[in-house]
């Protein structure tokens, strides 16, 4: 049983994990004052013979407070998450020396476009796996994205990753893989009635295991 | 209007109004009390199809490849050998989505409260337009009828998500659905015309037909909340209307409006939905919130704490709710910059919902609390809709929406919402108006019982889902248990379905109330919650026309614990002490009542 966000992936994984936390602190204070504040009320005030109610219309001052300490929170929240998001999403942010990797999503399935030995997409000796993404660790990878027929989102939990797949559109989503092993591609975008069993696997070498594994491929062999 | 005025204008049967038959007072009815209780039986028998779709989804989310018990009933292109085919799956989560939220939510919020309480508590005789007020009625029933039908056609329901996202719902080869998808097409731009029809009405009513002394700030939140309502569904609704006909189009002239072969734009339809769809996740709370504000004050014997920064909330929130549409859309491929602006905006919406429950807890604080079922439940949307309000933030910081976009985290969400603010405001307001519309009183003993439980099996049901969204379960899927990510988690789902039958169940104590109480309850005293509203002038239930004559306003909806109360603690806005002058009263625009 899991009670947090996956096992850490990618390098996208550190500042949303940590920005979760906060705000899952910042939250966490503010349901203890309410409910507390709730409970306390309800116990403290309840009808009995002989009470009467304060009669007051409210406290400017107190409004004030309520008011200020949300806005400037959500207003830093906004400043600190903007940062990271411009880094993982914006386009200027994929770095110059990403390996460029094509997936197509169609219904039901990830067709994944592997530049080939010359790692240049739109070569000649560029090949197509079906429900596969192989990638290398540590390496700066970007995934052109585009769809077939319908909208689907690529989603890599692990990495903390996600985007939707739209067809007419070319998206270009970007990640650093900093775990070897295997872990799933999910689609998170509604697509049909196989959306359920859209997944891929992805698989995260070394280097020189992916530069063996892309030889073999080029070479028409199979895994 | 200037003579004597009494402290209780007698209601009575209106001179105008003679003996009706049984068709014109039940059925073709343009009494807005009797509307809005049509509407109130129509979309609680929604809210219970909403109910059993969603206790298929929890059966196949818990118990995947299990037979649906009962499920033999189902035809085969439902189910197989009794288990849910994903083609059903994606029907079930479809449709539980569109009738919760169009034909239960928000006809029980905004059809039936608009339509009886505006009236009563701007103490005027009925709607401004009555006759159009029954045909928003009947249109939403058409509509509803129209989306039911889905069912009964080949092919089966719609099957792009409550969303309907094009290009799945415009391809019928994509979605293999052919005549419901255009089947939801028609009824939303029925639905569409039917909620126009009504808004247009509460917005001229609230405007012209306000009782002398009923100043805009003397009106209760609830009236203030349904106004904004009346005013936000009046410009979302014809933004959806007018993407349903170009997905209709698309379905059935052979436009291409969303299909990008053609020239179209996916995104389009995503932007036009939620520019309509996030308003109206407001239209789904603000009237929710308004009737909670004079159930709490009410139910702590205090004025309401900030009654005026209470308005502007309501005003904030509902102003705010018209730039954060793109905040649905973050992982959509719209320009990321565009993201960064929504999610400073959406993030901003938590001030104004911030006032509004720390006033809630103000009013609660140094009050006289009394605890009858309106008030627990009252209490309950606070505490509950706290939780979806601050759930909200992880998703509104764009980064830590990536893991948790499209995943059960959140359906959470809004179910924390929808569930534990809507529907909780919804058993706070049916108890307490109920005696207003049938003479008496729901059982409280039943009542507290189904709240306790209700509470209990709701939290059982939605928190859990938090964490099975973290850990990464997308939505709508069929069988979460394929994925190895996904796997160590299905207890939790299994302990989900549990409750969420648990909660499912505890429902019928509810119906059971309702439904008993209309025959055997208890009859009500003409103000049984001790209330200041001017509907409580008025014997129970209010006869058609309301008051023989147009009653005065002496003051707020709020004064509880007033010192001029005397030995009572409320001051009713309708009795004029001593000390009080009438009001002039405002002229009537031509053809008043």
């Amino acid at each position: 049983m899991r009670w947090w966000l996956p096992d850490a992936g990618s390098t996208f994984a550190g500042p949303i994990d940590t920005l979760f936390l906060a705000i899952l602190i910042i939250t966490g204070i503010a349901l203890v004052i309410v409910e507390v504040g709730l409970v306390t009320f309800v116990i403290r005030y309840r009808a009995r013979p002989g009470r009467k109610a304060f009669y007051t219309h409210g406290s400017t001052r107190a409004e004030v407070i309520w008011t200020a300490i949300p806005a400037v929170t959500m207003v830093a929240l906004g400043l600190i998450s903007n940062h990271y998001w411009v880094l993982m999403k914006d386009k200027k942010s994929i770095p110059p020396n990403a390996y460029h990797l094509g997936v197509h999503a169609k219904q039901f399935e990830w067709q994944v476009t592997y530049p080939g030995p010359d790692d240049k997409l739109g070569t000649a000796d560029d090949f197509t796996v079906r429900n596969q993404l192989h990638v290398i660790v540590n390496q700066p990878t970007a995934v052109e994205l585009s769809s077939e027929d319908v909208i689907h989102s690529f989603f890599v939990p692990e990495w903390r990753v996600k985007q939707d797949a739209v067809p007419g559109m070319h998206i270009t989503a970007w990640f650093q893989a900093t775990k070897t092993g295997e872990f799933e591609i999910g689609c998170a975008e509604l697509c049909g009635m196989g959306h359920y069993k859209m997944r891929g696997r992805v698989f995260v070498h070394t280097p020189d295991e992916y530069k063996a594994w892309i030889a073999q491929q080029a070479a028409g062999g199979t895994e | 209007m200037t003579s004597v005025a009494h402290a209780k204008p007698a209601g009575g049967a209106h001179d105008a109004h003679a003996p009706m038959s049984f068709w014109r007072k039940y059925i073709f009815s343009t009494d807005h009390k009797i509307i809005g209780i049509q509407f109130l039986f129509v979309s609680l028998f929604f809210l219970l199809v909403g109910g059993l779709l969603a206790m298929q989804i929890r059966w196949q989310l818990g118990f995947p490849g299990k037979p649906l018990p009962g499920g033999g009933i189902l035809p085969e292109s439902m189910v197989s050998g009794g288990v849910i085919l994903p083609e059903y799956y994606i029907q079930l989560v479809t449709m539980h989505g569109t009738f919760m939220v169009f034909f239960a939510i928000m006809p029980l919020l905004v059809g039936v409260y608009a339509n009886f309480l505006i009236p009563l508590k701007i103490g005027t005789h009925d709607m401004a337009f009555p006759r159009i007020n029954m045909w928003s009625f009947w249109l939403a029933l058409l509509a509803g009828a129209i989306m039911l039908a889905g069912f009964f056609v080949p092919d089966g329901a719609p099957r792009a998500g409550w969303t309907m996202y094009a290009p799945l719902s415009a391809r019928p080869d994509l979605s293999g659905a052919t005549i419901s998808q255009k089947l939801w097409s028609i009824s939303i731009v029925v639905l569409g015309l039917s909620s126009v029809m009504g808004s247009v009405n509460y917005i001229t009513t609230i405007i012209n037909h306000r009782a002398p002394g009923m100043h805009w700030f003397r009106m209760p939140l609830s009236v203030w909340a349904l106004f904004i309502t009346a005013i936000l569904a009046v410009l979302a609704l014809p933004v959806l209307q007018g993407a349903a006909i170009m997905l209709l189009f698309d379905q059935t002239l052979g436009t291409h409006f969303f299909d990008p072969g053609a020239g179209g734009q996916p995104l389009l339809w995503q932007h036009l939905f939620w520019f309509f769809g996030h308003p109206e996740v407001y239209i789904l709370i603000l009237p929710a919130m308004g009737m909670v504000s004079d159930i709490i004050a009410n139910g702590s014997r205090k004025p309401i704490f900030g009654y005026h920064s209470m308005v502007f909330a309501i005003i904030g929130i509902a102003f705010l709710g018209w730039i954060v549409w793109g905040h649905h859309m973050f992982m959509s491929g719209m320009n990321p910059t565009l993201g960064s602006t929504f999610m400073v905006s959406t993030l901003l919406i938590a001030v104004p919902s911030a006032i509004k429950v720390f006033n809630w807890m103000g009013t609660m604080w140094r009050g006289n609390l009394r605890f009858h079922v309106p008030m627990l439940n009252a209490i309950g949307f606070v505490s509950m809709f706290t939780i979806g309000g601050l759930s909200g933030i992880f998703m509104a910081a764009t980064p830590v929406d990536i893991p948790l976009h499209d995943t059960q985290f959140i359906v959470a969400h809004l179910h924390y919402v929808l569930f534990g603010g809507s529907l909780f405001a919804l058993f706070a307001a049916i108890p307490y108006w109920y005696p207003k519309m049938f003479g008496r009183m729901m059982s409280e003993r039943i009542g507290k019982l189904h709240f306790f439980l209700t509470f209990i099996f709701y939290n059982m049901t939605f928190f859990p889902m938090h964490i099975i969204g973290m850990g990464g379960q997308m939505r709508r899927i069929y069988d979460p248990t394929i994925y190895d990510f996904l796997k160590p988690q299905q207890p939790l789902n299994v302990f989900i379905s549990y409750s969420a039958f648990a909660l499912f169940a505890v429902q019928f104590l509810f119906a059971f109330n309702f439904l008993w109480s209309l025959k055997f309850g208890k009859k009500a005293p003409q103000n049984p919650w001790e209330d200041n509203g001017m509907e409580w002038s008025l014997p129970n239930p209010a006869p058609h026309g309301n008051w023989d004559r147009t009653p005065n306003v002496y003051r707020g909806p709020y004064e509880f614990s007033a010192p001029e109360a005397g030995d009572k603690d409320y001051l009713p806005q309708y009795v004029k002490l001593p000390t009080d002058r009438d009001p002039v009263p405002a002229p009537l625009p031509a053809g008043g009542h």
